[in-house]
């Protein structure tokens, strides 16, 4: 980059082009514009004319310059002139780059390696050596440290920020020597040896600070507990913006999903928590809780046992419903030590098999069946934990007496012993400590601990390998042995008190976690850890990702368990799963007693933004201004060559002007008008009167009757009464208006389509803005009584969106029957269809003398039948019926009545119940003859 | 437009022929129509169907020329005479030369079209006077002496057909010049134009017809634009043939001498056919034709 004042230059090779420009002059200047051809036959009158003017041959001075400032303002451009470009370090001492690399820094670490090359970038013009250094993996001490800063800048694509704090940074700072400027991207958090590794830089030469502002979040490792898994979180600097954690894990298919999703609202200080309720399915599955949207391993927390718990099936020998003291009961113990942290089944061993449980726990169970047995036995088998516990029974039993038993590590002696008992020759027995490479290795024993009475392992000789545990003396007290992929274990006294002080303490709780029987909540702290190894599975990286383990040394326990509070990784103990045996542990970089702290630095220093200042690029700008002088340039050569007249240039104009304004309106009119129109043309169509309209059903055929019938309807309207409808009008649902009709006829069909909601919409508008629908279901002559038709069915389905109100067979006093004819029934091309419309209110009464009740509101919205008026109704052009009706003369009689009928339908919609009122009484009365 | 010389396919010329000749006779017609044609006797005694005097009669006068109508009227016998109607011979030619398919705006017709379109009128109006019409050939450097006429002349109405098709032909040089030979003693000729060739031919012609007794008129067709060459810039002017070329760095300084040329080639002219007794005028092709075909009558008609 090449710097220039204000302006710097991305590619400033380019620039070389413009000493190219003085010989572009002379060659422009030398090539005239190119002329214009012209057939003219006054040619001949011209031949010898000399022109006035030499000079004119020559492109004009100021097209040249036009031109050259075209040309000169592309190459420019193309050089990449950048405004206020990355302000330099003065000086030519060499740069010490310091990246501190943790996970505090992952959150925006693009951002501090574009910056970082920005300045290398700088250093690299400047001439400076210049070194990259990332704290939490400094290079060796004594090594030569700078380098030309142009190879720096090849290092820095590959950095990468580690899950582990820069811990022993103030030494390897120590140890440098000589002068040097330092700039340090700083992650804002306080780190243990910060101020330290500080005072050992400025001791060599200025210290830059360069930091970000973009909030770290830490997410705090998950804690279970009463049921509810709690998360807490901290952002430094305190954000207002709420996160989001998304748990993690797989799915019964094995595929890793989002199991649960929660929001945390950061408050003033920056801390925010939430609780989570979860199935235990789920949560066992749980393998890590992430905020969502941040890449940084300090906003993931990986799950451990902590979060799971086990299904622990517990078997007793004594008989159910004993009457014995509680604490007395062989189960108490083990029920007290494992409720906190694992779910327990009771119940007959095969229901609690099925039950698929982690670990079976049998106290004192001597005999089992031999189903249990061949069942619990294929369950260890397949990696099942089977505890047993001894006791009375088991040592009066002979089991594994004379041959081993496959459900006992050991074959037992007959009878057992008691120690320290008022018969026995000596004191109550202590625990030896636990040898290296048992279970329970590094746990401390309570000196209270006592066995009075145990049963004795036949001294087989493999008896030494499976003792895990032994009484001082020797004699094992838990021992061990595999089976299949799972393992039996004995304890060799009782799980209640009877026999020992073991349950009574703590240790009796820390043995069963140490075998995994039960997963302890809490988190797990060095001293219980002692003398584990801990094999780490899975590592996180400092962005957060999960990654395979790899060949990565064991840990010992103690260490696992001192770092786990605070979350003190390191390059040999990385954040991820560590396992020992079944058990699990996370070791995240953020620890529960992790607590951010801002970092602060001495008084007067500066902390400069990380996000590089902004650059204006100035190429954009260049580019379009050559491109403005080129297209002048174009107008100009066409001036001077004569090509260029008003009239031409109008044209040109005006066919962009047009252009533009046709696009405009090819973009906005026509179909905004089109849609209008046609909306337009239909309701002119639908209005010019009173109009039959009837729905489309999609079924030609039935759609060409309804139309041919409602036209025939329209004739005998027009000769014998005062309505004079237009032609019928077919309406979509789905597209056409139908407020404009007062009655819709609607013939069912099976395969008809259900109409959309929005049609829906509008059909009940309709019927309550005082429309009618007649449903035809054209079926009368095949429904038979109670069962539906097809065409029933499809209508009930029609029809069941609709707001319809209670209906009843059109009852004698209908007004239907008498408003325009004097009608007893209602056949279509079905005799004898029943009419179904809106229930009279049944409070209606009927005055003395009156045939009717005096029913005086409303039209009925509906009307439904199956008489196929439509089809008794359609004609042809010429007005003869299409479709036959009954036989003979007795079957235009039906057709006449099914004519009536519709008189009297259209007659009803149109007046209403106007036929009702009292003042026909007398002429009704006297037309009924009575 | 400036319609290509080249000869196209002896179908393609036909249709071409039979789809042109009909509307350039009747837009010819249309313009002969707009000239109301006036006496052209010949102003003297002859054979003729008009009246021109009574005189007495003669003792060499046959007796069946006395007009015994008239006679009877006095004692003196009178001799009805009637006036000289003899038919002249009319020559047109009309330049089909490539200069003459110029036209410098498409809304302006080449001058091609309009030197045939009046040279067809023309022809119309001196057929139906009862002229004798015929088209002379081109003559320069190639021309064949034999064929110095393109259509004899004749009278009657069938002639113009004969002019029409005989006119249709384009001439293959870049400036058109008459053929010496097409003149027919004592009778008229009419030239049409652009005269911007070379100059010669036509001045020994009209020598040539001063010594035959011919007279007539010249129309000198021009575009506009030849006229005022209203181009700029650096342009290479090119003969429609593109045998000639001129180049010049800025056309629009080249108009005042272009102009000054122009006015030197009319005078020229103008010094040539008054010599000969021609009368000559200019006509543009945004100008009506009507305009120039009524002068031309004019003049023709004064003429005899």
């Amino acid at each position: 980059m090449l710097v220039l004042g204000p302006i710097g230059f991305l590619a400033p090779v380019v620039l070389w082009g413009l000493l190219a420009l003085p010989v572009l002059w002379w060659l422009l200047r030398a090539v005239p514009p190119a002329p214009v051809r012209r057939r003219f036959p006054g040619v001949a009158l011209m031949l010898g004319l000399a022109d006035r003017d030499a000079e004119t041959a020559r492109t004009p001075w100021w097209l040249l310059l036009l031109r050259l400032g075209a040309l000169g303002l592309a190459i420019l451009g193309f050089a990449g002139p950048v405004l206020d470009p990355e302000a330099r370090l003065p000086g030519r001492d060499p740069v010490l780059y310091v990246l501190e690399g943790s996970w505090t820094d992952a959150r925006d670490w693009g951002a501090r390696t574009e910056r970082l090359a920005a300045l290398l970038e700088g250093s690299a013009r400047a001439g400076q050596p210049a070194s990259v250094v990332v704290l939490t993996d400094p290079p060796v001490a004594g090594s030569p440290l700078f380098q030309a800063a142009a190879e720096a800048q090849g290092r820095v694509a590959g950095l990468r920020p580690n899950p582990w704090l820069p811990a022993d940074a103030a030494a390897w700072a120590r140890t440098l020597e000589g002068r040097f400027e330092t700039v340090w991207f700083v992650s804002g958090i306080d780190w243990p040896g910060r101020a330290e590794t500080l005072e050992a830089l400025a001791a060599r030469g200025p210290v830059r600070l360069i930091g970000g502002n973009a909030p770290l979040i830490a997410l705090a490792p998950a804690v279970f507990a009463e049921g509810r898994i709690a998360l807490g979180a901290q952002s430094l600097p305190p954000s207002g913006v709420p996160a989001e954690v998304v748990a993690r894990g797989p799915d019964p298919n094995g595929t890793e999903r989002d199991l649960a999703r929660i929001a945390l609202a950061f408050d003033a200080e920056g801390a925010a928590s939430a609780e989570l309720d979860l199935p235990p399915e789920i949560r066992n599955r749980i393998a890590r809780f992430a905020v969502s949207g941040v890449q940084s391993a300090a906003a993931v927390s990986l799950g451990d046992d902590s979060l799971r718990r086990r299904k622990v099936a517990l078997l007793s020998g004594a008989a159910t419903g004993d009457e014995t003291l509680e604490l007395l009961a062989p189960l108490h113990y083990l029920r007290q030590a494992l409720a906190p942290s694992a779910d327990l089944l009771d119940g007959a061993l095969l229901e609690s098999l099925a039950a698929r449980p982690d670990v079976v726990i049998l106290a004192d169970v001597a005999r089992l069946g031999e189903a249990e047995a061949e069942a619990l036995g294929a369950w260890v088998e397949g990696g099942g934990l089977l505890v047993r516990f001894a006791g009375p029974r088991l040592a009066r039993s002979d089991a594994g007496r004379a041959e081993a038993d496959p459900l006992l590590p050991v074959r037992l002696r007959e009878g057992g012993r008691s120690v320290g008992g008022a018969m026995s020759w000596g004191e109550p027995r202590a625990l030896a400590p636990f040898a290296e490479g048992t279970p329970f290795a590094g746990l401390a024993i309570p000196a209270e601990v006592t066995v009075s009475a145990q049963v004795l392992a036949q001294p087989d000789p493999d008896l030494p390998a499976r003792t895990i545990a032994a009484l001082a003396d020797g004699t094992p007290l838990v021992t061990r042995a595999a089976l299949g992929e799972g393992q039996v274990v004995l304890y060799h006294v009782t799980a209640n008190a009877e026999w020992s002080t073991l349950p009574l303490s703590g240790l009796f709780v820390q043995m069963l976690e140490r075998l995994a029987v039960s997963l302890r909540s809490a988190r797990p702290d060095a001293a219980e850890l002692e003398g584990t190894l801990w094999t780490p599975v899975q590592v996180l990286d400092a962005f957060g990702r999960p990654g395979d383990a790899g060949r990565l040394a064991a840990v010992d326990g103690a260490r696992l368990g001192a770092a786990l509070a605070m979350g003190e990784t390191a390059r040999d103990l990385p954040p991820g799963i560590y396992a020992s045996g079944e058990r699990r542990i996370a070791l995240n970089v953020v620890g529960e007693e992790t607590a951010l702290r801002p970092a602060r630095w001495p008084v007067g220093t500066t902390v400069e933004e990380i996000a590089i200042p902004p650059e204006r690029g100035l190429k954009g700008i260049a580019l379009a201004l050559a491109l403005g002088l080129v297209a002048l340039d174009a107008l100009a050569s066409l001036a001077l060559g004569g090509r260029l007249r008003g009239a031409v240039a109008a044209q040109f104009g005006g066919v962009l002007l047009g252009g533009a304004l046709l696009g405009g309106a090819l973009l906005i009119g026509p179909s905004a008008s089109r849609a209008q129109d046609s909306a337009d043309a239909y309701a002119i169509r639908a209005t010019p009167g009173f109009v039959l309209a009837h729905v489309l059903t999609g079924d030609a055929e039935v759609d060409a009757i309804t139309a041919r019938g409602l036209e025939g309807l329209g004739r005998v309207l027009e000769r014998r009464t005062s309505i004079e409808p237009g032609p019928p009008v077919g309406v979509d649902l789905e597209r056409d208006p139908i407020d404009f009709f007062t009655i819709l006829y609607w013939p069912v069909t099976v395969d008809a389509p259900l109409p959309s909601a929005e049609a829906y919409a509008r059909l009940g508008r309709y019927l309550r803005a005082g429309g009618m629908i007649v449903f035809d279901t054209r079926d009368d002559d095949l429904a038979a009584g109670g069962v539906a038709t097809p065409e029933q069915a499809r209508l009930r389905a029609l029809a069941a969106p609709l707001d319809i109100p209670p209906l009843e067979p059109v009852p004698e006093d209908h007004v239907l029957t008498r408003t325009f004819y004097l009608l007893s029934d209602f056949p279509g091309r079905h005799p004898r269809t029943t009419v179904w419309v809106e229930a009279a209110p049944p409070e209606a009464d009927r005055a003395e003398g009156v045939p009717f009740r005096t029913l005086n509101d409303g039209v009925t919205p509906v009307v439904i039948g199956g008489g196929d008026w439509a089809g008794a109704w359609a004609v042809d052009d010429l007005g003869m019926p299409i479709l036959p009706v009954g036989r003979g003369p007795a079957g235009e009689r039906q057709r006449e009545f099914a004519y009536r009928f519709g008189v009297n339908l259209v007659m009803h919609v149109l007046t209403g119940n106007y036929k009702s009122d009292q003042v026909h009484v007398p002429a009704l009365l006297e037309r009924l003859g009575q | 437009m400036m319609a290509a010389p080249a000869a196209p396919s002896r179908t393609a010329e036909a249709e071409a022929l039979g789809a042109a000749l009909p509307a350039l006779l009747v837009a010819s017609d249309q313009l002969a129509a707009t000239v109301a044609l006036g006496g052209h006797g010949r102003r003297r005694a002859g054979l003729g169907d008009a009246f021109w005097q009574y005189r007495p009669a003669q003792p060499a006068d046959p007796a069946r020329m006395i007009d015994w109508r008239r006679s009877a009227r006095g004692d003196q016998t009178f001799v009805r005479e009637r006036e000289a109607e003899t038919a002249q011979t009319v020559m047109l030619w009309i330049d089909r030369s490539r200069a003459m398919a110029f036209t410098g705006a498409p809304s302006r017709p080449p001058k091609a079209e309009r030197a045939a379109l009046l040279g067809l009128a023309l022809g119309a109006l001196m057929l139906r006077a009862g002229e004798r019409v015929g088209l002379m050939a081109e003559g320069g450097a190639g021309a064949d002496p034999a064929a110095a006429r393109r259509a004899a002349p004749r009278s009657g109405r069938a002639q113009l057909l004969r002019l029409a098709e005989a006119g249709d032909a384009p001439d293959p040089a870049e400036y058109g010049a008459p053929a010496p030979a097409g003149l027919a003693a004592h009778g008229q000729a009419v030239l049409i134009s652009d005269f911007l060739g070379p100059f010669a031919p036509v001045a020994a012609l009209l020598e040539q017809a001063a010594a035959q007794g011919v007279r007539g008129a010249l129309v000198q067709i021009l575009d506009p634009a030849e006229e005022d060459l209203p181009f700029a810039g650096r342009t290479i002017f090119e003969s429609m043939g593109g045998a000639m070329r001129h180049e010049t760095r800025s056309a629009a300084d080249l108009r005042a001498l272009y102009g000054d040329r122009l006015a030197a080639r009319r005078a020229e002219l103008d010094l040539a056919a008054r010599r000969a007794g021609f009368v000559v005028t200019t006509h543009r092709t945004d100008a009506p034709a009507a305009q120039v075909l009524l002068w031309l009558w004019r003049m023709l008609d004064g003429a005899r």
